[in-house]
């Protein structure tokens, strides 16, 4: 698995990640014309942000009473003959749809990109289970493929060329192809063909879920999600709690933001909604139908400091404008969720322990935020979480001792003042023309940059001076 | 004659300890244009660095003590964006005294970022600058994003005689400064400054002007390294005084 190793440091990770030419290569592909596409799409639809604001007001009501809403789409999925499921953890889950796959007699299941599967890492329960899992959207495909884990909330497979993926394809389906997107997208579409006609099992995440209809929403691009929710016998979609929308009106709030957020177009291709199995007198549909709700530790993040994060609508905005996640790609942040966004919702599923390094992968610079289609607030909670890992003495004891002694001497004015002469002392044998080109404790900053010297005259020790040029 | 504007001068840590020539600026170009410029003793930091590395206690009396010094003033001018967030928008937010809660907010309707001070309460956009030929602007994250100005320091420049404003290709993307982060993570800041610097080399500027001691610190420090001819100026040594020579 091309999975980061977590035992590697965060900035090893990174480094490595920016080492590997195939990667910048497509990363600076594809998150550019991400940016350019989502800036286009919005420049064409002044009530863009107007929806955002509402978009974000559904959000906050919906979360407020989260409850109830859940409790009506409970109701309604069973009302139209579904099974609904309550998950706490990852490992319920699992064990839901495993229980769900051996009842039913399962061998194969075909499923549609889910983010929400990635989390409760399904696919190697499944294969645990001897359950052939096959991935059908294009990009999971290909990761599945490579034995990889998604590097993009939207685009799995963003991580990879076009070359490196027709060499995938000649080593695991023996096909010799150009390195041509579409012939290799007909290539797998040919291949998956005969697994959507042969799978017994369906299994989708949602991107909505509306209350009052009960109806499950998939936004895709490429029809697979209509095969995996119309062929086989069982479909399973599994859902974070905080998918739920009350109402098709508030659903089409979304839907005009997201695509545009995500990919840039008005709409995607296809948006197909579920509601329940099929009925007396339909064509097409699964006999069964089951809804897993997942908390995984979203409930307790409604009273939690990273409850915005819960507004999250999965779009992947956010990460094509983040300028570290531009450079290290998905796989270097070593969990389910990368970027700014991923950083808050690994903080979320597996506690600020987990992001003592990641907390710190921002550099504050807002651009996640100005994207947002809810305008979620990442840096400040990031910052938050930096804040918690000080509160809870996360933070190395050097860094906490370090800062200690910079609050004390900024606190000070008279520290801070005979901090001076001692700074252009230490810095003496490394300042040339005002500016360091190695400094001690500063070794890395200096490898691509010259660091500025403390001033011979700081200001302060030069407003007397200029004090008297003028009032 | 209208009495004369008064402003207070915050010259944060950065501009007072590496750059006190963009503080001087400041100030003289200030005067020039009839204000009355003081300078509050005393004055540290605004607390930046350790409320954004999460050392909110320290970030909180440190910050504390500048509104102290600050509340008297008319207005506060600050020459970085980034500072002028932390005072307007963070500051108040973290001071658990309510009479220095208050005291803040009503600070921060008062605080500018330099550009903003000489576009929105001088309403002057017209200067000379020190510098001739191009130049082009890095919009510096926390004003254009937390400030939401990128209009401000583009009128100025705009309005520039002797020097000619070239647009810099992604202008609005992170410099890869972020404070203790080009610390914490060097290759990745440098990587982001790197992509950043060719944008700057192909505008074919003879500097890269911004409005934040800490993106100028990374984008000099970067020009420097490379033996650049480009420089990386504040906004305030551009417009202040008589032309120099390069």
């Amino acid at each position: 698995m091309s999975e980061a190793d977590l035992s590697v440091p965060f900035r090893q990770r990174a480094g490595g990640a920016m080492k590997d030419a195939h990667l910048q290569e497509a990363l600076t592909i594809a998150t550019t014309k991400f940016i350019g596409l989502r800036r286009e799409a919005f420049a064409d639809f002044p009530e863009g942000e107007r929806l955002r604001d509402l978009a974000r007001e559904i959000k906050e009501a919906t979360l407020q009473s989260l409850d109830r809403y859940l409790e009506q789409l409970i109701d309604n999925v069973e009302r139209l003959g579904g099974h609904v499921h309550y998950a706490t953890t990852a490992e319920e889950a699992r064990r839901v749809i495993l229980d769900v796959a051996r009842r039913t007699g399962a061998r194969m299941a075909v499923k549609s990109k889910s983010m929400a599967t990635e989390e409760i890492q399904l696919n190697e329960a499944l294969e645990a289970a001897g359950i052939t899992a096959v991935e059908t959207d294009l990009g999971e495909y290909i990761i599945q493929l490579a034995h990889e884990r998604p590097s993009h909330i939207i685009a799995p497979a963003i991580h990879k060329t076009k070359g490196q993926v027709a060499e995938l394809f000649a080593k695991e389906l023996k096909r010799e192809v150009a390195a041509d997107p579409e012939v290799l997208t007909r290539l797998a579409r040919g291949e998956l063909r005969d697994k959507f006609l042969r799978a017994d099992l369906g299994i989708t995440g949602a991107n909505f879920a509306v209350a009052d209809t009960g109806s499950i929403v998939l936004v895709t691009n490429e029809g697979n999600g209509r095969m995996v929710t119309s062929l086989p016998r069982v479909h399973v979609a599994v859902m974070g709690i905080e998918k739920v929308v009350p109402s098709m009106t508030d659903l089409m709030v979304f839907l005009q933001i997201l695509a545009k957020s995500a990919t840039g177009q008005k709409l995607s291709v296809y948006t197909t909604l579920v509601r329940g199995p099929r009925r007396a007198g339909e064509l097409e549909g699964p006999d069964e139908f089951h809804l897993v709700l997942l908390d995984n530790g979203r409930i307790r993040q409604l009273a939690g400091t990273l409850r915005e994060a819960l507004y999250c609508l999965r779009c992947g905005a956010c990460l094509n404008v983040c300028p570290v996640y531009r450079q290290i790609g998905g796989h270097a942040y070593g969990y389910t969720y990368p970027g700014p966004i991923g950083i808050l919702l690994t903080a979320m599923l597996d506690g600020a322990t987990a992001v003592t390094d990641l907390a710190h992968a921002s550099s504050l610079c807002g651009a996640c935020a100005d994207v947002c289609p809810v305008r979620i607030d990442i840096p400040k909670m990031l910052v938050g979480l930096r804040r918690e890992l000080d509160e809870k003495k996360l933070a190395p004891w050097t860094e906490r001792l370090a800062y200690g002694m910079l609050a004390r001497v900024l606190a000070s004015p008279r520290l801070y003042r005979w901090a001076k002469p001692v700074a252009r002392l230490l810095q003496r044998p490394f300042a040339r023309n005002g500016a360091m080109r190695s400094a001690p404790l500063f070794g890395d900053w200096t490898r691509t940059r010259d660091l500025p010297a403390v001033a011979p005259l700081t200001f302060q020790e030069r407003w007397k001076d200029l004090e008297r040029e003028g009032p | 004659m209208a009495r004369a504007l008064r402003a207070s001068l915050m010259v944060t840590c950065l501009g007072d300890m590496f750059f006190p020539e963009v503080g001087v600026s400041t100030v003289r170009l200030l005067r020039r244009l009839g204000v009355s410029v003081d300078f509050p003793a005393g004055q540290t930091c605004c607390g930046q660095p350790l409320f954004n590395s999460g050392y909110h206690a320290g970030a909180a009396r440190v910050g504390a003590r500048m509104v102290e010094l600050f509340k008297n003033a008319e207005h506060v001018v600050v020459p970085s964006g980034s500072c002028a967030f932390m005072l307007k928008h963070e500051l108040p937010g973290l001071l658990r005294d309510r009479a220095a809660r208050e005291a803040a907010e009503r600070l921060a309707g008062r605080t500018y970022e330099l550009s903003q001070f000489l576009v929105k309460v001088l309403r002057r956009t017209e200067f000379t600058a020190s510098v001739a030929g191009r130049v082009t602007y890095h919009d510096s994250c926390h004003l254009l994003r937390g400030l939401h100005e990128s209009a401000a320091p583009r009128a100025i420049l705009r309005g520039l005689r002797g020097a000619e404003l070239v647009e810099l290709p992604a202008a609005d993307e992170c410099c890869g400064f972020g404070g203790s982060f080009s610390v914490r993570l060097p290759e990745v800041s440098s990587q982001i400054l790197d992509k950043k610097l060719k944008n700057v080399e192909s505008t074919g500027a003879a500097c890269v002007v911004a409005c934040d001691a800490g993106c100028l610190m990374q984008l000099g420090g970067g020009l420097r390294r490379r033996g650049s001819s480009v420089r990386a100026v504040h906004l305030a040594e551009l417009l202040d005084g008589e032309r120099r020579s390069p």
